[in-house]
């Protein structure tokens, strides 16, 4: 293994933090999920792929720049995922592992294949003038939307944890994660607790798709790139915590680029994989997790 | 018993009396997915443990079979073999990891996607299994050399091997390892309770489960000719692996064996359907698969 | 939905492969062409220009009056993006009767998809299928009219130091990036093997998966070593995100040669990332700029809205090779159409490729080359070989 000066290491890792950052708000929808659901959202890549054509036709259409999209996208994808998990999912699933697994990937393959024949399968992408934007930092050159990417990221993981704590709904929804039975007894509307969960699961995925086009690309098949890394990231982190995904996010962010680094970028994804399997060995409920 | 025997005799006559290429080539690739199911049920189906990975029990046979043909000569049905062998010492190798560390759900379930999918890269990147430009066995049509002019051959070797692992199934539901496996999957803790050896019989289960995946796999590699890591160790079997037994019955012995027909014959028929336009025959498939599971066909096969 | 009505959809389903297909043989007037693209999965992006090709072919052939007065009745497949989806819809246009397949476009599909044809002595003409396997496995129904692998990289490579030596040798020294699949590290490999032999010097070479969520630190290792020239080898969304991060960062080599970039010569990046693209060189496949028929076809291509691509002129191609082998044989019938594919000669010119005269040596034709193209002004040029050649190379690329 050869070995890189501090100034190129520095500069990777520090690009490890600013994808690390997208990925953790990808996990994060997907921890919540998990956490208070107990379901694998195999749909979450298909998802993820419609924001960002949402935003994607948004700008092309409308002319709407992709930041200034963010309160538009969130809310309409926040109450999308709220219909999805009312109407589809859950009366699909009916609480079953199996029957969830189907469903969600039922809806996956449905969601792929209309963009497909909607969208054609073309890799488009979108042009802003902030997107040439450098920020300079020491030696170090930041493109200005990874830039904004990370900050947003913090700041809904940041705010996303502070209505779990202090507000009721966040209450409620910590209280179905916990123990479902005895919040139905105290009166909680799990299936509407389950849906809200579902929509802010969906909402953060607005978010992150207005984050990630400016400095990326959309086809049919983008998001499936992102779900087993966020899936990773999940298991890591401690499913349903959401610091959890965030940390966890930016740890893998830096373990990918590093590993890219050292091991070349196609073996390099063994890293992300490798810290995985040994972190689920020793410690299988991920670093901030509660008990499995 | 008797329903084993009744398909498997009816399903021998197949290709006597439907010649038509295109249908015996959609049957052959369906028992291949039948029999990778087959071997996700062990484990999954009667053992309760999901697996996401599957691919790398898959694609450890089909390189077993590519590689010691092309590299060192064996005769492909002995590295047909080989590769059950190794499939069943990758499962082991996995199980004896995983569950002495005591992962279950879907931490265990992750897991075996995270394992497929370092093989895939490690696969992409060795020269030993052909790199990024994969294997390509070289077309000799002998029937000692695992190779069958007519389709009806593979049509039968794939048969057999599915009526094999039929009976196996069949055998695991009435035995004492099968009851144990199923005590497993109801309840861990009761089972290790009432003295059976939890970890000894998932290493069982796992290790089964890989070797006949690995057959599957070794299979596929013989009747396509041609593997690389994306085909071999490809998130695309391990859906198949497990969407069949689950649609078909998961721990039922003929689950995973309906499930692949049915859902093979259902992409075909929508495809049939809505060729034109590309990605509307799956929008449909896909909306089935939901439509499926909101309103289940009841007792469409009997639990064993 | 009742327990009857769902036993009876379950029942269909399981019969619908059983029941015959539409009975196949030709009816009186018109000839069945086997179209096979990967019109979904992750290939469905070049699958459909593909198609898109082989249809404009189809309809400008029956618009002229047919193949000897036959119409061609097209029979799409859609291979899936896997090698059992082609080799499943190759069995479907064989009991539909078609006289011949066209199309695959990824060299796993077309391996296995000429190979399922030969059992019935198919005649299967490659469309873009790189890899060099295809035509050396001895299958006397298989026909590639584009380039191999091996003659790609060897011109290539030849091209560069012509294109070097012309300039007064300002490039020396390289570093390579690549798609970790069949082609980008094949490719590499020879690169790495032969490029010292020419001068170079090879200071780095990076693989890279497809799809790569970051391409930056491939960006950052580019300016590291500060090569006189970077040559990658990706599909089009990779190289997109390298050009642009190397764009932003002010990362300017004496020259971007790509060799069989999927978005060095495609006119949706030219158009989306036109600084990113400006001076870009590939050696792709592509069309010859000089034949008449080049213009109609690419004006075609406009009016439907979409870009054009290398992928569609080599499928127009192909399909007019197809059925000009089909009008010299005379009658629909799979072996003489071998035959007549087989002793193509320099009579076929209704190809768009800049080719030389056809010849056919064990299913690969000899003359078929890739050429160099730069991206100039917002627009695609060939700038070598001077025979094909529209534009002057601008090389090497400074401020």
């Amino acid at each position: 293994m050869r070995s890189y000066p501090p100034e190129i290491v520095a500069e990777v890792v520090l690009n490890g933090l600013l994808t690390g950052s997208v990925y953790g708000l990808v996990a994060l929808g997907l921890t919540l999920v998990y956490g208070v659901l107990h379901i694998i959202n195999f749909a979450h890549g298909a998802l993820l792929t419609a924001a960002m054509f949402g935003v994607f036709v948004l700008h092309e259409v409308f002319g709407i720049d992709p930041y200034w999209a963010l309160p538009v996208m969130a809310p309409v994808f926040f109450g999308f995922g709220y219909l999805l998990q009312r109407l589809v999912i859950g009366p699909a699933a009916r609480g079953d592992d199996s029957n969830i697994l189907l469903v969600t990937l039922g809806l996956s393959i449905v969601l792929e294949n209309l963009m497909l024949a909607v969208f054609r399968s073309d890799t488009r992408s979108v042009r802003i003038p902030l997107a040439n934007e450098m920020l300079e930092w020491g030696p170090m050159l930041i493109p200005a939307p990874r830039a904004i990417g990370f900050v947003v990221a913090c700041i809904v993981a940041v705010l996303l944890f502070l209505f779990l704590a202090r507000s009721s709904t966040g209450r409620a929804i910590r209280a179905v994660a916990k123990e479902r039975t005895g919040a139905t007894l105290v009166g909680i509307d799990v299936a509407h607790i389950y849906a809200i969960t579902f929509g802010i699961g969906t909402a953060c995925l607005a978010v992150a798709a207005c984050l990630l086009l400016p400095s990326f690309y959309v086809n049919p098949r983008v998001g499936n790139a992102f779900v087993l890394v966020a899936f990773t990231i999940v298991v890591l982190g401690g499913m349903g915590s959401v610091p959890g995904a965030l940390l966890g996010g930016l740890f893998i962010g830096v373990v990918e680029s590093l590993s890219g680094l050292y091991l070349g970028e196609s073996l390099g994804q063994i890293g992300i994989f490798a810290i995985f399997i040994l972190v689920l060995l020793v410690r299988p409920t991920g670093l901030f997790g509660a008990k499995a | 018993m008797r329903a084993i025997l009744l398909f498997a005799g009816i399903a021998a006559l197949l290709p006597v009396f439907v010649t038509a290429n295109t249908v015996l080539n959609f049957a052959v690739f369906t028992l291949v997915v039948a029999l990778a199911a087959q071997g996700w049920n062990i484990l999954g189906g009667f053992g309760g443990q999901y697996s996401f990975g599957h691919a790398a029990f898959f694609g450890t046979g089909a390189y077993a079979v590519a590689v010691l043909q092309m590299r060192y000569g064996l005769n492909p049905y002995a590295a047909f073999a080989a590769g059950i062998a190794l499939g069943a010492a990758v499962g082991a190798a996995i199980g004896a990891m995983t569950f002495r560390a005591g992962l279950r759900g879907s931490y265990f379930a992750l897991v075996t996607l995270a394992f497929a999918e370092v093989f895939r890269v490690l696969a992409n990147s060795l020269a030993l299994t052909g790199g990024a430009a994969g294997l390509l066995i070289p077309l000799d049509v002998r029937p000692e050399n695992f190779q069958f002019a007519s389709r009806a051959g593979f049509y039968w070797i794939a048969l057999g091997l599915v009526v094999l692992c039929l009976l196996l199934s069949f055998w695991l539901s009435r035995s004492r390892l099968g009851a144990h496996l199923v005590a497993v999957r109801e309840n861990e803790a009761a089972a290790r309770a009432l003295g059976v050896d939890v970890f000894a019989v998932k290493l069982q289960a796992i290790a089964l489960s890989g070797a006949i995946t690995a057959a599957a796999g070794g299979f596929y590699a013989q009747y396509f000719l041609y593997i690389d890591s994306s085909i071999a160790y490809g998130t695309w079997i391990s859906v198949e692996a497990l969407l069949a037994p689950i649609i078909g019955g998961a721990g039922t012995v003929f689950g995973p064996v309906m499930g692949a027909i049915l859902l093979h014959a259902l992409g075909e028929a929508s495809r049939h359907l809505f060729g034109r336009i590309p990605g509307v025959d799956l929008m449909l498939f896909g909306a089935v698969l939901i439509l499926v599971v909101r309103y289940p066909p009841r007792n469409l096969w009997r639990r064993s | 939905m009742t327990t009857a009505t769902r036993r009876t959809v379950l029942a269909t389903a399981i019969a619908a492969p059983f029941i015959a297909p539409r009975a196949g043989w030709t009816q009186a007037g018109s000839v069945k062409l086997g179209i096979l693209q990967p019109l979904t999965g992750a290939l469905s992006q070049d699958g459909e220009y593909g198609r898109i090709g082989a249809e404009i072919a189809i309809r400008e052939i029956n618009e002229a009056g047919g193949i000897r007065g036959m119409r061609i009745e097209p029979v799409f497949g859609d291979a899936r993006s896997a090698p059992e989806g082609g080799v499943a819809e190759v069995e479907r246009m064989q009991a539909e009767g078609v006289v011949g397949v066209v199309g695959g476009f990824a060299s796993p599909i077309c391996l296995a998809a000429s190979q399922a044809a030969s059992r019935y002595d198919l005649p299967y003409v490659v469309d873009v299928g790189v890899a060099d396997t295809i035509v050396t496995r001895g299958l006397r129904n298989t026909f590639r009219f584009g380039p191999g692998f091996g003659v790609v990289t060897q011109t290539a490579l030849d091209n560069l130091s012509a294109l070097n030596d012309a300039a007064g040798k300002p490039a020396r020294t390289v570093v390579l990036v690549h798609e970790d699949g069949l082609f980008g590290t094949g490719l590499a490999r020879l690169m790495n093997a032969e490029l010292p032999k020419r001068g170079f010097e090879v200071l780095e070479t990076i693989p890279h998966p497809s799809p790569s969520r970051d391409m930056s630190n491939v960006a950052l290792r580019i300016r590291a070593l500060n090569p006189d020239l970077v040559i990658p080898s990706s599909y089009y969304a990779e190289f997109a995100l390298l050009a642009q991060t190397m764009q932003q960062r002010r990362i300017r080599p004496k020259g971007i040669y790509a060799v069989l970039n999927g978005a060095a010569s495609n006119f949706r990046f030219v158009r989306e990332f036109p600084e990113a693209a400006q001076a870009v060189m590939d050696c792709n496949h592509w069309a010859d700029p000089r034949k008449p028929a080049t213009a109609r076809v690419k004006a075609a291509v406009e009016a439907m809205g979409r870009f054009w691509l290398y992928n569609v002129a080599l499928n127009y191609s192909a399909v007019q090779l197809m059925a000009d082998a089909i009008g010299r044989a005379g009658r629909p019938d799979r072996a003489a159409v071998i035959e007549a594919l087989a002793a193509t000669g320099p009579a076929f010119t209704s190809h768009i490729m800049p080719y030389g005269p056809t010849r056919f040596v064990n299913g690969q034709n000899q003359s078929a080359a890739p050429v160099n193209t730069q991206v100039q002004g917002g627009d695609i040029k060939v700038i070598f070989p001077n025979d094909f050649a529209d534009a002057r190379p601008i090389f090497p690329v400074t401020g």
